[in-house]
């Protein structure tokens, strides 16, 4: 779809502000509808928009497979990591509280890390899936 | 306690049973996934339906409001959302692979090739 | 450190699955996979030992107090169930370099390790959570590893047998979900303990009748009870050998676990649990189990489809055992689970070697085996007269008790179709002594040799602890009776 200038130029425009609104999610998430989850399919979104339009390999320019699969695994690894904290830091796993002097800032510190990794894990998942399905076509096409 | 004032349940076991009816009904390996996920819809909304209380709003404690609706349903199937699309992501790559194995994505056919080998 | 214990015993395996995907590594892979399922093995037995004197273990997820938050809740029936994952999990993951360097291609090992981390923590998050949807969460965690693992069978039926067990495993945990789902509606908790109290009180019986059928079919589903096993015998039969014989020796004992966990701890004291037949439904869909999956394993050309059959209707002793209700019929029960993990565990190890070294494991293709695999072969005839039930086996001792709970209750009948379905599980270990040792090896079968050390010492210790529980049952016996006496004490 290289060819069609005007979804290039408007998917070119789109992107940013998908991104920025990704964000916008991710961090907004205490005070209003939002979350890593949904930042997450959001970011990954932006990225399957550039990939429909240029095309799969100037999408793996972009994000890489090795960076891809680094954030399945370094989310999960963050979420589970954040409740180890809470052991080492003398609460139970997962306890916020003990994160901070103050409980309830404790609580935000806590949400906070764990929504980055839910973020970097939905993204990273979300396009996983999208290279594996768009790459197989594409290699039995070219090889047949 | 009328058929009408219990019109979510209704919806619920349509989505159901429509869902396993097609599971259960069609060869292709495609669609009996959609149907898989149109079973687990149903769940969602056995799940949420009763959490909102009509008149209630978002569980932010104020002293404006008196009534607020259940938010736990809404975290639990979120969960559930996420298990499902895992779910339907690992199938579809099962089925991309029967497909490149058997070539075909009908379940007949595929068990028509392994009978034959 | 030891109080936090439950949490560990999830997340240490837990955690090591995104470090192998970073690592990218398949030998550093599978160090860490040894590593933490041996932790996993001392984490196990430090809560058995903890808890070993009836006495409770309750650890709360980030502090909260349940019912609110989240709780582990570990008495001795789960860490029973704990410390056998964790045992077969450590004694398989030892066995696995060599047969997954055979069967599964190299730049995948770092993912099949990781994947069996995963599915290890998701079926021990299932023992030792207290939680109704947590548990849910654990179930679809070890069941999607599971898929995978069984579809990276070398043979192309490995696919199909994924996506049915994909199907039905997902229509299982939907029918459970559902089902807490109208539990949650009717007591307002989450909480398995928290559920039992407030079940006693409830007054409507028509949504918890739902909810007990919900629950009941989903996790049969699951366990693989007749006539909802169908996905079982092909995902057993076309996984890797090291998936094989690790899920069948842990999945459907876990599920069992939840359904008696249900039966007896959550729904145990409701008036309503007590009206339905349920003991005369479980008695007839076990000796169902018993005797058509013992007749259909008799007909099979493939060995581990063979004893996959064999596992359905071992299923049907464990769940024998259990609608008993007495004491005698759940001990035997669950020490039936226990040896039948064992038994079928040093089985699949042991045709792991043989698929190995052949590379397919039909009886055609392994005539005279027993000449040239002479250790391998022996085990799985060890084995065998364990699933027949020859004294001095663990077979036997499980059968012993089932047999005792029968004529406790005076159904003779049913002590005489617990040896007659031994007599078939003779019929079907005596063809694989027949094509191991009375038939001329072929050419190619005469050129193998053994099975290599790695392989063979796993399968053989899995072996030996066949005969020793057999003949010392204080560990088993002793286990399986608390945990019994653990579980009745929820129906009273």
């Amino acid at each position: 779809m290289k060819d069609y200038l005007v979804l290039r130029v408007i998917a070119k425009m789109m992107i940013a502000f998908m991104l920025l609104f990704a964000l916008y999610v991710q961090f907004h998430g205490e005070l209003g509808p939002g979350g890593g989850f949904q930042a997450g399919v959001i970011s990954a979104a932006a990225i399957i928009l550039y990939a429909i339009i240029y095309g799969l390999p100037a999408a793996h320019r972009v994000v890489p497979e090795w960076v891809v699969e680094t954030m399945v695994a370094a989310g999960v690894l963050l979420f589970a990591l954040v409740g180890v904290a809470g052991i080492v830091l003398g609460g139970n796993y997962l306890d916020y509280f003990v994160l901070d002097p103050n409980p309830v800032h404790g609580q935000e510190r806590g949400i906070f890390w764990v929504e980055a990794g839910v973020f970097i894990t939905v993204s990273g998942v979300m396009l996983k899936i999208f290279y594996l399905f768009a790459g197989r076509g594409r290699d039995e096409e070219s090889e047949s | 306690m009328t058929v009408a004032s219990h019109y979510s349940y209704w919806v619920t076991i349509f989505l159901a049973v429509a869902g396993l009816y097609i599971v259960i009904a069609r060869g292709n390996l495609v669609k009996k996934l959609v149907g898989l996920s149109i079973f687990q819809t149903s769940v969602y909304l056995l799940y949420i339906a009763p959490g909102k209380l009509i008149g209630g709003t978002a569980p932010i404690v104020s002293s404006e409001f008196q009534v607020y609706s259940n938010p736990l349903p809404h975290v639990l199937i979120l969960t559930a959302i996420v298990v499902g699309v895992a779910t339907l992501a690992l199938g579809l790559a099962l089925v991309v692979r029967l497909k490149e194995a058997y070539g075909s994505i009908e379940e007949d056919e595929i068990l028509a090739q392994d009978r034959d080998a | 450190m030891t109080s936090h214990l439950p949490i560990l015993q999830v997340v240490v395996p837990l955690i090591a699955a995104p470090i192998m995907v970073l690592l990218r590594s398949g030998p550093i892979a599978w160090v860490l996979a040894v590593s933490v399922s041996w932790a996993a093995l001392a984490i196990a037995a430090g809560l058995f030992v903890e808890v070993a004197d009836g006495s409770l273990v309750s650890y709360w997820i980030g502090s909260w107090p349940p019912p609110y938050g989240i709780e582990y809740r570990i008495d001795v029936v789960n860490a029973f169930l704990v410390l056998l994952i964790s045992l077969i999990a450590a004694v398989v993951i030892v066995y696995s370099r060599e047969s997954v360097r055979a069967e599964i291609p190299r730049e995948r090992h770092y993912l099949f390790y990781a994947m069996y981390a995963l599915c290890l923590a998701g079926l021990l998050g299932i023992a030792v959570t207290g939680d109704a949807f947590n548990l849910f969460v654990f179930l679809e965690v070890s069941s999607l590893s599971s898929y995978v693992l069984i579809a990276l069978g070398r043979d192309r039926r490995a696919l199909m047998a994924a996506y049915q067990y994909l199907i039905l495993g997902t229509i299982g945990a939907t029918c459970y979900v559902i089902g807490v789902g109208l539990l949650y509606l009717e007591t307002g908790t989450l909480n398995l303990a928290d559920m039992a109290v407030r079940l006693a009180q409830v007054s409507g019986d028509r949504p918890v009748l739902a909810a007990l059928a919900f629950i009941t079919v989903g996790i049969s589903l699951k366990l693989a009870l007749f006539p909802l096993h169908l996905w079982l015998p092909n995902a057993y039969a076309y996984a890797p050998s090291v998936v094989t014989a690790f899920l069948a020796a842990t999945a459907t004992k876990v599920s069992i676990y939840v359904l008696l966990r249900f039966y007896f701890h959550v729904f145990g004291g409701s008036a309503i649990f007590d009206a339905q037949p349920m003991a005369p439904i479980w008695i007839t869909l076990s000796l169902a189990a018993m005797f058509i999956a013992s007749a259909t394993a008799i007909f099979q050309d493939n060995v581990k489809r063979l004893f996959a059959y064999s596992s359905v209707a071992q299923i049907g002793y464990m769940t024998l055992g259990a609608s008993l209700g007495s004491f005698t019929g759940l001990t035997g029960g669950i020490v039936h689970l226990f040896n039948h993990a064992l038994t079928k565990g040093a089985l699949f190890l042991l045709l792991g070697g043989i698929a190995l070294r052949v590379g397919t494991i039909r009886f055609d293709a392994i005539g005279g085996i027993g000449r040239v695999m002479p250790l391998t072969s022996f085990g799985i005839v060890l084995g065998g007269l364990s699933l027949i039930g020859v004294p001095a086996t663990v077979g036997f001792v499980s059968k012993w008790y089932l047999v005792l709970a029968t004529l406790e209750r005076g159904d003779w009948w049913l002590a005489f179709a617990i040896v007659g379905s031994s007599m078939l599980a003779v019929v079907y270990v005596w063809r694989f002594v027949e094509a191991a040792y009375f038939r001329e090896p072929s050419a190619e079968v005469a050129r193998l040799r053994e099975a290599p050390l790695s392989m063979l010492v796993p399968a053989w210790l899995m072996v030996l602890a066949c005969v020793y529980f057999g003949l010392d049952t204080q560990l088993t016996l002793g286990g399986a009776g608390a945990a019994a006496a653990e579980l009745l004490r929820g129906r009273q």
